[in-house]
């Protein structure tokens, strides 16, 4: 069996009587869409929030390649090679495309203008923000230098995407992408999704829409309760079993996947 | 802050959309893309107004008065400018700038320090104390409005007692103290040193916010702060540099308002925190952060100046020029409404 590209072992995590983790577990796989799903409260986000840096467990292992890892902040997992785009879209409204895709790691000019006047090379920002966008074919962009306000919420989504795609070397975690969006800008995501995988990141997907669970998931998560109840594929179970089980409504059946 | 837009065209449509927008749909636009565009635009139109009213407004003596005058608040506007980009407010601006005054002056008379060395401690106060605001706003996460409505009363109380409520005369200041007020001819106009290092402040700190990763993060923060966060952007650092950064353009100000006034005075200043907000509003610059600029607080102080200066001129009583004043800022915050609302 291949090692895990990131796994997640008995985590904990408790805030005063409540327990948003319980033994957490999850296992991400080279080169598939994980997708975690399950009901309100059952740790989906605590899960995330522990693998992303945004939260630190109370106890229990991270492992990245086989290694064990402890992050601080989002900055650590960043720093792995870890990105997350989050529920709240993580841009800046007011900064165009190519500042958000640089947002806290912006490249300074070479020389002393860089490194004694701390100025930025805009030039190679924005060309290489065009490069990325280009590359998972949000061509729709005319102008890179547009503020990411004036972009619908489809684009913004495609924004942060592409950002995480841009500089995550090893995992790429989205939060319900898909959640804001319309039926085709919905659908354009998931082929962003799809691309990111195909360029060989493996990408965790927190989702509440089934349907598009179903459609890109390689394996599904599901999470009830602050534990893993099981793991499914879509071939392997329908929706209604997979909501059902999220649900408590059936017994969860032993890991299919 | 527009929503995330949900029910959008698609591209192409929204392109022949635009195609057909109204006039005032189109002015929307520009001012939201260039928002200094507005205050430039009242502050030429002010000019030639007042110039029209009365022949002498736009000569060279009068146009050096108005930048002389409006020199100390376009300072503390410029901090001002930087902490409500974050979406915060200073009221203790206006304490800050008087007390760092008093304490420079009381180190160099009463504590018969050298010029630069009372210069240096000043400075180095009012950097503190800004530093006391940024630590407060960002270690106890308290509102920036509370912060500093509490320093502004510490700060004032602390004057009194250093001050004793009596005026330094700046003959009895070494000479670098009032140096800021010396002027230079420069071609008719007059300028002072104080206006020389006003402008270059501005300069520096244009420079900084479109031009720095700084920049950019003191953007992001008020633009949302979440976002900024979980970007990877230490909000905090860049909340604590801004406070810090401010206080001390609030201390160099208080430099400049020795050379402007040849004494240092604990009773001046209560006008400067509403004088620095309004500037900063005049200039386009949002007070829900994230949105405005260095450019636009320049251009507020020098219409807040002009229309004093002007309306003066004009022969409109002093009691007028605040209801003058007040009107404008109402005008710029409702402006600034019908920009955020902006359509794609």
């Amino acid at each position: 069996m291949t090692t895990p590209v990131l796994q997640a072992s008995n985590l904990t995590k408790r805030y005063g009587r409540v327990t948003a983790i319980e033994s957490g577990d999850l296992e991400l796989y080279p080169g598939e869409i994980l997708a975690v799903i399950g009901d309100n409260g059952a740790g989906k986000s605590s899960l995330i929030k522990a693998l992303s840096g945004a939260v630190i467990p109370d106890s229990g292992e991270i492992y990245l390649d086989g290694e064990r890892v402890h992050f601080r902040n989002p900055m650590d997992a960043r720093a792995a090679g870890i990105e997350t785009v989050y529920q709240t879209l993580a841009v800046a409204p007011g900064l165009d495309i190519a500042d958000n895709l640089f947002l806290g790691r912006e490249e300074r000019k070479a020389g002393v203008l860089g490194s004694v006047f701390r100025m930025l090379d805009k030039g190679h920002m924005r060309s290489e923000a065009r490069r990325h966008m280009n590359e998972l074919g949000v061509a729709t962009l005319q102008n890179i230098g547009q503020a990411v306000e004036s972009l619908s919420g489809g684009q913004r989504q495609a924004v942060a995407v592409a950002r995480s795609a841009a500089f995550g070397s090893k995992v790429v975690i989205l939060d319900e992408p898909t959640a804001a969006l319309g039926v085709k800008e919905g659908n354009r995501v998931l082929q962003l999704i799809r691309d990111v995988r195909d360029r060989g990141l493996p990408v965790i997907l927190i989702s509440h829409n089934m349907p598009h669970v179903f459609e890109v998931a390689d394996r599904i998560h599901i999470q009830r309760l602050g534990r893993r109840a099981t793991v499914i594929t879509p071939q392997s179970h329908s929706m209604s079993e997979a909501v059902a089980i999220m649900t408590g409504a059936a017994e969860p059946p032993p890991h299919a996947a | 802050m527009s929503t995330t837009a949900t029910k959008e065209p698609s591209p192409p449509q929204d392109f022949e959309v635009r195609q057909q927008e109204s006039l005032g749909l189109r002015l929307q636009h520009l001012l939201h893309g260039n928002p200094t565009l507005g205050p430039l635009a009242v502050l030429i139109v002010a000019i030639i107004a007042f110039s029209l009213a009365n022949s002498r407004f736009f000569s060279a003596p009068n146009l050096s008065l108005v930048l002389a005058q409006v020199t100390v608040i376009a300072v503390l506007a410029l901090g001002q400018t930087l902490i409500i980009l974050t979406a915060g407010i200073d009221l203790s601006v206006g304490a800050i700038a008087v007390f760092s005054a008093i304490l420079m002056a009381n180190f160099a008379t009463k504590l018969g320090m050298p010029g630069i060395l009372a210069l240096l401690l000043g400075l180095i106060a009012g950097t503190a104390m800004g530093a006391l605001n940024g630590s407060l706003v960002t270690r106890f996460r308290l509102p920036p409005f509370i912060v500093t409505l509490g320093t502004l009363s510490i700060f004032l109380s602390l004057n009194s007692v250093v001050s004793q409520s009596k005026t330094v005369r700046g003959s009895d200041m070494p000479d670098l103290m009032t140096w800021t007020g010396t002027t230079i001819p420069f071609g008719g106009f007059r300028l002072t040193y104080g206006s020389i290092i006003m402008l270059l402040l501005f300069a520096v700190f244009w420079y900084a916010l479109s031009s720095t990763a700084w920049g950019k993060h003191v953007y992001a923060t008020g633009d949302d702060i979440e976002a900024a966060r979980l970007a990877g952007i230490r909000t905090n650092r860049v909340l604590f540099s801004v406070y810090t950064v401010a206080g001390l353009l609030y201390a160099i100000g208080a430099w400049i308002l020795i050379g402007r006034l040849a004494s240092a005075s604990p009773n001046v200043g209560a006008e400067y925190n509403l004088d620095s907000i309004t500037a900063v509003v005049l200039g386009g610059t949002s007070l829900f952060g994230g949105r405005g600029g260095v450019l636009g607080t320049l251009i507020g102080a020098l219409i807040v100046g002009v229309f004093r200066n002007g309306l003066q001129l004009a022969g409109v009583e002093v009691v007028w020029q605040g209801f003058a004043i007040g009107l404008l800022v109402l005008v710029a915050v409702s402006l600034d409404q019908w920009i955020r609302k902006v359509k794609t």
